[in-house]
C-alpha cells in the first residue's frame, strides 16, 4: 500500500497532466480556428472589393460600348465581353468532344497500359502553367498563320478544357452501374450504343457539372491569351484577327496609372467574378452539393478542376 | 471484358473504339508536340551557351551585346514558391482540420465558401493584390518590420516598396489556400473513423487524436497536396507578374525579402509580347519556358503518385 502522502502526490501529477493537455488542447482549438479566420479575411476582402470598386463603374454604357480614349474612363467593355464568349465559345467547341471521347475511352476501354499512360498524362497536363500553354499555341499557330487571332486564343483554351473534362468525364461515367451495361449487353445493343444511349445518359449530371468548371476556369484564364488574341479594342471582326477578352481587359486596364482605367478594371472583374460565380453555383446545384456519390478520387479531380492554376 | 468475347466486334463498334483511343492519344500527341516545339524553338540559346544558360545571370538585350541567363528567375520562381508553401500549407491544413471535424452546419457552408474561392481568377487576384493589399501590407507590416528589424536582420534590410518577393509570395499563399485545403479535407476524410474512435477512447483530447489517428496515417496525402500547391504556385503568372516588381538580371537575385524579383512565369509575360523576332531574347525567353515546364511537370508527377498512393485510388476501367 502506498501511504496516502504519496498517493497525494501521484494525484497531483495526474492532474497536471491532464490540465496540460487540455491547456494544449485548447491552444491548438484556437490557431485552428484562427487559421481560418486568417485565410477568410483576405478571401473575403477580394470578393468585397471587387464589387464595392466594380459596381461604380457598372452602367449600360459600360457593358456595351467600346473602350474610349485611354485613361478617359469612358466608353466600356464591350469587345471584351463578346471576346470572353467568343473564344471560350469556339474552345469549348474544340475541347469538350475530345474530352469526352478521351474520358469514354479511359472508363470504357481504360484497361490496359496505354490507357493507365494517358490517364496518368492527362492529370499532369492539367496541372501545366497556362503561360506555357500560351506560348505553344503562339508558335504552332500565331507564327504558322502569321498573325495573332482568335482561333490561337481558343486553341489555347481548348487545350487548358479538355483534360478537365477527360478525368471528370471519366470519374462520372465510372459512377455508372457495371450491370446497366450488362443490361445493354443482354439486349444485343452494340458496344457504342451501350455507352452513347445508357451509360451517358445515366452520367448525364457528372458530366455538365465538368464541362461547366472546364468552362468557368477557363473563362478567366489570362496567360494563355496573352500571346494569342492580343487583345483589341474593336467588336468581332472575324476569327484571324485580335480580340479581346475580360481577363486581359482587367491585366491592360490594371497597368495603367489613370483613375479611369482602374475604374473600368474593377467593374470588369467585376462582370467576370459574376460570370464565373454563375457557373460556380450551377454546378452546386447540378451535382457536386451531392458529391458523397463519387468515391475520394473522383471528388479530388472534381476539386482540382474548380482550381484555377 | 465487358461484352461477351466474341471472335470480331462489328464495325461500328471498332470505329468507336479508335476513335476514343484516338482523343484519348490526344493528349501525349500534345505533351511531346509541346517539349519538341519548345526545345527546337529554344535551340539557338542552347546552341550559344549550353547548360550556362541555365547558371548564367545576367539579361540584356541591347543588339550586339546580347547575353541571357536564366539564373535569377529560377532562383525567383523557387523563392516566392516555397515561401507561399511555408505560409499557406499550414494555413490550409489548418482548416482542413477544421472542415474534417467541425459540425456540418458550419464546415458544409464554410467548405462552399472556400471551394468558391478556388474558382477567382487569378488576374483578379493581381488586381486586388495591386491597389488594395500592396499599400495595406506595405504601411502595416513592411516599414513596421522593416524599422524594428532591418538594421539587425539581414533579408530584412530594404526600404519596402510594396511591389516585392514577399507581396507575391503572400498573394501566392492567398492563392493556393482554397486548392490545397480543399484536397487535404479530402485526405483528412478519408482516415477510417474506428481510428479516430480508437483514440478517443485511450481518453485522447482532439488535438491528440489528429496527432495519434489522423497525421500518421494522412501523412502522405497531405505531403501530396501541398506539393500540388506548389506546382501551382510554381506556374502563377498574372497576379505574381503584378506584384513581384521585375526586376532584370542580377538585380533579380535578391539579398532581401523587401526587393523586387522576377519569376520565370512573370518575365514570360512581361517581355514575350515585346521580344524582337528573330533576336536570341526570343530563344532565350522559351527556354525558360522550356525550363518551367520541365519543373512544373516534375513537381506535379510526384504530387500525383502521392495523392494517389494516399486515397488507393482505383485506377482502371469500370470494369476491373
Amino acid at each position: 500500500m502506498t501511504d496516502p502522502q504519496r498517493r497525494q502526490y501521484y494525484r497531483s501529477l495526474f492532474k497536471e497532466n491532464v490540465r496540460n493537455r487540455l491547456v494544449k488542447d485548447r491552444i491548438m482549438h484556437c490557431v485552428i480556428f484562427a487559421t481560418v479566420i486568417i485565410a477568410i479575411i483576405p478571401l473575403g476582402s477580394i470578393l468585397l472589393e471587387v464589387i464595392r470598386n466594380g459596381i461604380a463603374a457598372i452602367s449600360i454604357e459600360f457593358l456595351t460600348e467600346i473602350p474610349g480614349a485611354v485613361g478617359s474612363g469612358e466608353g466600356g467593355i464591350g469587345p471584351a465581353i463578346q471576346g470572353t464568349f467568343i473564344v471560350v465559345g469556339m474552345a469549348s467547341m474544340m475541347g469538350v468532344p475530345i474530352g469526352v471521347l478521351s474520358g469514354i475511352f479511359l472508363a470504357e476501354f481504360g484497361d490496359n497500359t496505354l490507357a493507365r499512360m494517358v490517364r496518368f498524362f492527362n492529370d499532369v497536363f492539367m496541372e501545366f502553367p497556362s503561360i506555357v500553354i500560351g506560348i505553344f499555341s503562339f508558335l504552332i499557330i500565331v507564327l504558322v498563320l502569321g498573325h495573332f487571332s482568335l482561333w490561337a486564343g481558343a486553341f489555347a483554351l481548348a487545350l487548358i478544357m479538355f483534360p478537365i473534362v477527360t478525368r471528370t468525364t471519366e470519374e462520372s461515367l465510372k459512377m455508372v452501374p457495371y450491370t446497366y451495361r450488362e443490361a445493354g449487353v443482354a439486349l444485343g445493343l452494340k458496344r457504342w450504343v451501350i455507352t452513347t444511349r445508357i451509360v451517358i445518359s445515366a452520367a448525364k449530371s457528372g458530366m455538365i457539372t465538368g464541362i461547366l468548371l472546364a468552362v468557368s476556369r477557363i473563362s478567366g484564364e489570362t496567360a494563355p491569351l496573352l500571346f494569342t488574341i492580343l487583345g483589341s479594342s474593336q467588336f468581332f471582326g472575324g476569327f484571324d484577327v485580335p480580340m479581346d477578352a475580360l481577363p486581359l481587359r482587367i491585366w491592360t486596364m490594371s497597368l495603367l496609372p489613370y483613375e479611369g482605367a482602374q475604374l473600368h478594371g474593377w467593374g470588369a472583374a467585376l462582370v467576370l467574378i459574376f460570370i464565373i460565380m454563375c457557373i460556380n453555383l450551377a454546378v452546386r446545384y447540378v451535382v457536386l452539393g451531392d458529391n458523397s456519390k463519387f468515391g475520394a478520387g473522383g471528388r479530388i479531380v472534381f476539386l482540382r478542376a474548380l482550381g484555377r492554376r | 471484358m465487358a461484352a461477351p468475347d466474341v471472335k470480331r466486334a462489328p464495325i461500328s463498334d471498332r470505329l468507336f473504339k479508335m476513335g476514343s483511343m484516338l482523343a484519348g492519344v490526344f493528349v501525349l500527341v500534345m505533351i511531346v508536340l509541346m517539349v519538341f516545339q519548345l526545345a527546337t524553338e529554344s535551340w539557338p540559346i542552347w546552341e550559344e551557351d549550353g547548360l550556362g544558360f541555365i547558371t548564367k545571370t545576367d539579361w540584356n538585350a541591347v543588339p550586339d551585346r546580347e547575353s541571357y541567363g536564366a539564373l535569377p528567375y529560377i532562383f525567383g520562381t523557387l523563392v516566392t514558391a516555397g515561401l507561399a508553401m511555408a505560409i499557406g500549407v499550414p494555413i490550409s491544413i489548418g482548416i482542413a482540420m477544421f472542415l474534417s471535424d467541425a459540425n456540418p452546419r458550419i464546415s458544409a457552408p464554410l467548405g462552399f465558401v472556400v471551394e468558391l474561392l478556388a474558382a477567382v481568377p487569378s488576374v483578379i487576384y493581381g488586381l486586388w493584390g495591386l491597389f488594395i493589399f500592396r499599400g495595406f501590407f506595405r504601411d502595416n507590416f513592411e516599414i513596421p518590420i522593416y524599422k524594428t528589424l532591418g538594421d539587425h536582420v539581414w533579408f530584412l534590410d530594404a526600404r519596402p516598396f510594396g511591389l516585392d518577393i514577399l507581396t507575391a509570395s503572400i498573394i501566392l499563399a492567398i492563392m493556393i489556400i482554397p486548392t490545397v485545403s480543399a484536397v487535404s479535407r479530402e485526405i483528412m476524410k478519408a482516415v477510417p473513423q474506428q481510428q479516430k474512435e480508437a483514440a478517443y477512447m485511450l481518453g485522447a483530447t482532439k488535438w491528440e487524436m489528429f496527432k495519434l489517428a489522423v497525421f500518421p496515417y494522412s501523412k502522405t496525402g497531405l505531403i501530396g497536396a501541398s506539393i500540388l500547391g506548389l506546382g501551382r504556385a510554381v506556374g502563377e503568372t498574372m497576379a505574381v507578374t503584378m506584384l513581384i516588381g521585375n526586376a532584370v538580371g542580377q538585380r533579380a537575385i535578391v539579398d532581401t525579402l523587401f526587393d523586387p524579383g522576377q519569376s520565370i512565369a512573370s518575365i514570360l509575360a512581361n517581355e514575350f509580347a515585346e521580344a524582337t523576332p528573330g533576336s536570341l531574347q526570343v530563344p532565350a525567353l522559351i527556354g525558360l519556358a522550356l525550363i518551367l515546364l520541365g519543373l512544373a511537370m516534375a513537381i506535379n508527377i510526384v504530387a500525383h503518385v502521392l495523392v494517389t498512393r494516399m486515397l488507393k485510388v482505383k485506377e482502371g476501367a469500370i470494369n476491373n
